[in-house]
């Protein structure tokens, strides 16, 4: 059994490891499956702040993965075509900087998850996982007719955004970009989990009332986590808008909440890696099995039954021999 | 895991040889509920590569899930890893969009067998994308036409609220010239009908266009024909295609639909593929296994005059469009996109096969209305 | 607008309504009982149309279709109970979502592996075929009164099931106290197992009296799910009263929204506007319904329990 301190060095090493040498062997295709993965891994660890830490089983993280692509694609669209965003009395010039669209994309998806989880925190278990899905279905069908930014068609950007200093598009800039931002965000992850904010949500997430007797409120702290979740997430979403140079209304569909959900439990809730195994494995599985046979669902299908009924505590359980998600 | 072992040899069916001279990637959707178009479009083409004996092209065939992300990806390892010079397959406009101006904008060519958004004729045209189907409202607009030829005065036209829900009203209205009795748009995806159906009803027209893809399709013909409702209907081929008419039944029978292509155009050229392609895959073609068989042909003409490496010759080559397609006369416009007839067809039963039967050319030597944007 | 037109749309809202609740009794009846989320219950309604598809092409018979969708569902249904779901019991929610969306994935692309790609035919029977004139002048399909009719029947059933036999009194004790009755007695894993044969037969006559109109084909069950979560998360979980008024709510709004909106749209805006504008909202017009309801009673109308 591997320590879980090593295991993730092992994991994020990995990641950086196969991206190098793609780049080396010179396959950029493989750089850009491990970009893939990194930004999967970036949007799945802000869902394992509210789902792992906060025990928040949304269904409607896509909302945020969405805006945050939604963000760049409307930003780099108007940049394209030299005509302001007109918000009302506002215009806002269009853009083609990653940091300017960074920001927009994570400043909309924490307001829109302080407004979902505003409404939806008054609902708990299986209600909380319902009407999470309702609202992504609500930005959903809002997407699909939107006509002025492609609806159903989609949002294509010609030229990847740029990065003071970086060609963006070099597939292994891109990837390092990604790879840092995923760094930070981890770490932002795991300060905040033995945090006092942190340990006081776990409390929040295991026996409210008592983190009510002494003075704090248990709801509060769901949605500050619930808040930052949407706005990593929608940082992601961004980055992943980048990365196909598209957007379109699949980034708000309910399966994209599901397979979210599926790498956070496929690497192991509320693990710091978990994600980052999740999101590998999936990407790998998907690149597999799916030149290996038509049918690969099938076979991710039985992959994923198999670990939710053998491996509880995921990939990073499995391998760390700790099976319990929550110690 | 036999079966798996022939799934793999099936997808990964490439035609490799020491030394093939063109690579050819094709992207498109085999699996989930789209998936039907795809493999026909992908058994068409690779029914062309067959005959033509030819052992210098490769084609290197994966699937799009019919997601963009995916198809986005997939380009760009066919470009960056595989180095293909020709791609095409994609059936859906949305992906098409996600992926084509990238692909041509890296300097390879495009061959559309479906998809023909109106970005891509008009504005968003390029040298090296050529379209070898239709331009999206092609079909629509021969409906219109073919409403006006025989002589109705009040459409109820009906379409899903996207992109390609709008352009198929648009192009529908563009050609169309009586009054109309009500427009919808419905949900995407929708399958539940009755509303609309009620309101058809109480409109007073004299006929109903629709335009309502795969499945949606399906559940709008068989509740239509289950209501009473006995207006005459038109629309295009997508939903009285023979993949999917076997689903719709009896439903469908007298409902006319418009079609660039027919099982039953009468060329040599046409009653070879019909007949070849029902011995090799066992099921009648359908408009979309045509429209792969002419990409096929297409490039392959192409390739018999130049090198896709020498730009200009090989763009040059495929705009004379010098090959027999399966509808006859075929030429590219100015936009390369095809100037070509569009038939009337009717849903008529053959024993037990519901298939198509021509019954007059809606449009003749039709062009696109956006030629005239596309500046190359 | 006639009087006639709207009477029609609230009858195809109520035709919507009840083949929903057949879908919706089902799963509120798996999650009372078992605390199950069961994402895979769609795909027993696809189950039940393909089999209905099948066997109706070979047969001729409708009611023969009918018979083995019921019996296929249900069969399928006890059997991922005994394979997989059964492991599942003891876990949190997020483990069943996970493992019934594992399972979503195995039954569509198995299906499409057994039958193709292609939409399947299946059609109504020639003696249901047709309108029928209802008092008042209105023509109305015949099909569509017998939907009702039969999601009234089955609707009552149900409640005299529950309420009214031995079964329906284990079944509600497994709602309050599943260590009482298993220790009185009642062999618990066998009552698991029927209660979620039962709801996979609902489902799956949903699947096939749907699939007569519709199209049959892989993947048909994701929308209706979603619906069916709507309903009833709408009327509280684990409640049947709540799922039948929750599914005749759903079916009359999304009908008649999408009727409605557009027409109210066209007081404010040009048609071509009103029309895109009024179809967007009407399709999100449930989500919205939904969220009020959780906002305004966060366990549903009927829910007694979170």
């Amino acid at each position: 059994m591997i320590p879980e301190r090593f295991l993730n060095a092992l994991l994020l090493g990995g990641l950086l490891g196969v991206a190098l040498l793609a780049d080396w062997r010179d396959e950029p295709f493989t750089i850009t499956l491990a970009t893939r993965a990194t930004i999967l891994a970036i949007a799945a660890t802000g869902l394992n702040l509210a789902l792992g830490l906060g025990g928040l089983v949304s269904l409607g993280h896509a909302v945020f993965f969405g805006l945050g692509g939604y963000a760049m694609g409307i930003l780099a669209f108007h940049a394209q075509t030299y005509a302001p965003v007109e918000l009302g009395p506002l215009a806002i010039e269009g853009t083609t900087s990653m940091p300017l669209i960074w920001v927009t994309a994570i400043a909309v998806s924490s307001l829109a998850a302080l407004v979902i989880g505003l409404l939806s925190l008054r609902t708990s278990g299986v209600y909380f996982i319902m009407i999470t899905l309702a609202f992504g279905q609500m930005f959903f069908y809002f997407a699909v007719s939107w006509s002025a930014y492609g609806g159903e068609d989609g949002l294509s950007i010609y030229v990847r955004n740029g990065f003071p200093g970086l060609n963006t598009l070099d597939p292994i800039q891109f990837f390092s970009l990604c790879f840092v931002l995923l760094c930070l965000v981890l770490v932002l992850w795991s300060r905040l989990a033995r945090s006092p904010f942190g340990l006081a949500l776990n409390a929040a997430r295991q026996v409210p009332a008592r983190v009510e007797t002494v003075g704090l409120d248990p709801k509060r702290l769901k949605l500050a986590a619930f808040v930052l979740s949407g706005a990593i997430t929608g940082l992601a979403g961004a980055l992943f808008a980048d990365l196909n140079r598209f957007v379109s209304p699949s980034m708000f569909s309910w399966q994209l909440s599901g397979e979210l959900i599926v790498l956070v439990i496929l690497g192991g809730v509320a693990r710091l890696c978990g994600p980052v195994a999740g999101a590998m494995l999936f990407v790998a599985l998907e690149h597999w099995l799916g030149g290996l046979t038509e049918f690969w669902h099938v076979w991710l299908g039985a992959i994923l039954l198999l670990i939710v009924l053998f491996a509880k505590g995921g990939l990073v359980g499995l391998l760390s021999g700790r099976p319990a998600s929550h110690d | 895991m036999n079966k798996l072992v022939c799934a793999a040899a099936a997808l990964a069916l490439t035609v490799t040889v020491a030394e093939a001279a063109t690579k050819v990637g094709m992207i498109t959707t085999l699996s989930g509920g789209g998936a039907g178009l795809g493999i026909d479009v992908r058994d068409g083409f690779m029914l062309a590569i067959k005959q033509s004996g030819r052992d210098d092209i490769e084609v290197v065939i994966e699937d799009d899930q019919q997601k963009p992300d995916i198809a986005v990806q997939l380009s760009d390892k066919m470009i960056q890893s595989e180095k293909v010079d020709v791609l095409t397959g994609i059936i859906w406009s949305n992906l098409a969009m996600a992926v084509v101006p990238a692909a041509t904008g890296q300097g390879v060519f495009y061959l559309s067998p479906n998809a023909g958004p109106s970005q891509l004729a008009g504005a968003g045209c390029s040298p090296l994308y050529f379209n070898v189907a239709w331009q999206n409202d092609n079909l629509h607009e021969a409906a219109g036409a073919w409403a006006n030829q025989t002589g109705y005065q009040n459409s109820f036209i009906l379409a899903p609220n996207y992109p390609a829900g709008k352009d198929a009203l648009t192009g529908y209205k563009r050609m169309y010239e009586g009054g109309l009795a009500g427009e919808l748009y419905t949900e995407l995806g929708q399958t539940d009908y009755a509303a609309e159906i009620a309101q058809i009803r109480a409109s007073g027209a004299d006929s109903v266009f629709f335009f309502l893809p795969g499945g949606m399709g399906i559940s709008f013909l068989k509740q239509y024909a289950d209501s009473g409702v006995d207006l005459p209907v038109i629309g295009p081929a997508f939903s009285f295609d023979q993949g999917i008419l076997q689903a719709v039944g009896a439903a469908a029978l007298g409902v006319v639909n418009t079609s660039q292509w027919s099982k039953d155009i009468d060329n040599e050229t046409n009653k070879a593929f019909v007949e070849t392609f029902q011995a090799e895959y066992g099921r009648l073609p359908s408009l979309y296994a045509s429209q792969g068989f002419d990409t096929a042909n297409l490039l392959i003409s192409a390739l018999d005059k130049a090198e896709p490496a020498d730009k200009e010759a090989f763009q040059a080559a495929l705009e004379e469009a010098d090959f027999s397609s399966t509808r006859g006369d075929f030429e590219f416009g100015p936009n390369h996109h095809p100037i070509q007839d569009i038939y009337a067809r009717e849903v008529i039963q053959e024993g037990d096969v519901f298939t198509n039967k021509i019954i007059g050319v809606a449009l003749e030597d039709h062009a696109d209305a956006y030629a005239a944007d596309c500046k190359m | 607008m006639s009087a006639v037109l709207v009477i029609e749309q609230v009858l195809n809202g109520l035709q919507a309504g009840v083949m929903l609740f057949l879908m919706a009794a089902g799963l509120t009846l798996i999650f009372g009982v078992m605390g199950l989320i069961n994402l895979a219950h769609g795909s027993l309604y696809m189950v039940g149309a393909f089999a209905a598809a099948a066997v109706s092409a070979a047969t001729g018979s409708f009611l023969l279709g009918l018979v083995s969708a019921l019996a296929a569902a249900a069969l399928a249904g006890a059997v991922v109970e005994m394979l997989v779901i059964r492991r599942l019991y003891a876990s949190d929610h997020l483990d069943q979502v996970l493992a019934t969306f594992a399972l979503i994935l195995i039954f569509s692309e198995g299906t499409r592996w057994l039958y193709g790609s292609f939409p399947l035919y299946l059609d109504i029977p020639a003696w249901l075929s047709g309108p029928t004139r209802l008092p008042g002048g209105i023509l109305y399909p015949t099909y569509r009164l017998a939907l009702i009719a039969v999601g009234l029947v089955v609707a009552l059933g149900l409640w005299v099931l529950i309420e009214r036999t031995r079964l329906g009194i284990r079944i509600r004790a497994g709602e309050n106290d599943r260590e009482m009755i298993a220790a009185l007695g009642v062999d618990i894993s066998r009552l698991y197992t029927l209660i979620f044969a039962l709801g996979a037969a609902l489902a799956g006559l949903a699947g096939a009296l749907v699939g007569a109109i519709q199209s049959v084909q892989v993947g048909m069950g994701e929308p209706v799910l979603i619906l069916a979560f709507v309903v009833i998360v709408i009327g509280g979980i684990g409640s049947i009263r709540g799922a039948f008024v929750g599914a005749l709510l759903v079916g009359l709004t999304d009908t008649l929204g999408g009727i409605f909106l557009p027409e109210l749209f066209k007081f404010f805006t040009d048609p071509a506007t009103a029309q895109s504008v009024g179809a967007s909202l009407a399709s999100m017009s449930i989500y919205i319904l939904m969220s009020l309801v959780l906002i305004w009673r966060p366990t549903g109308l009927f829910g007694a329990r979170a």
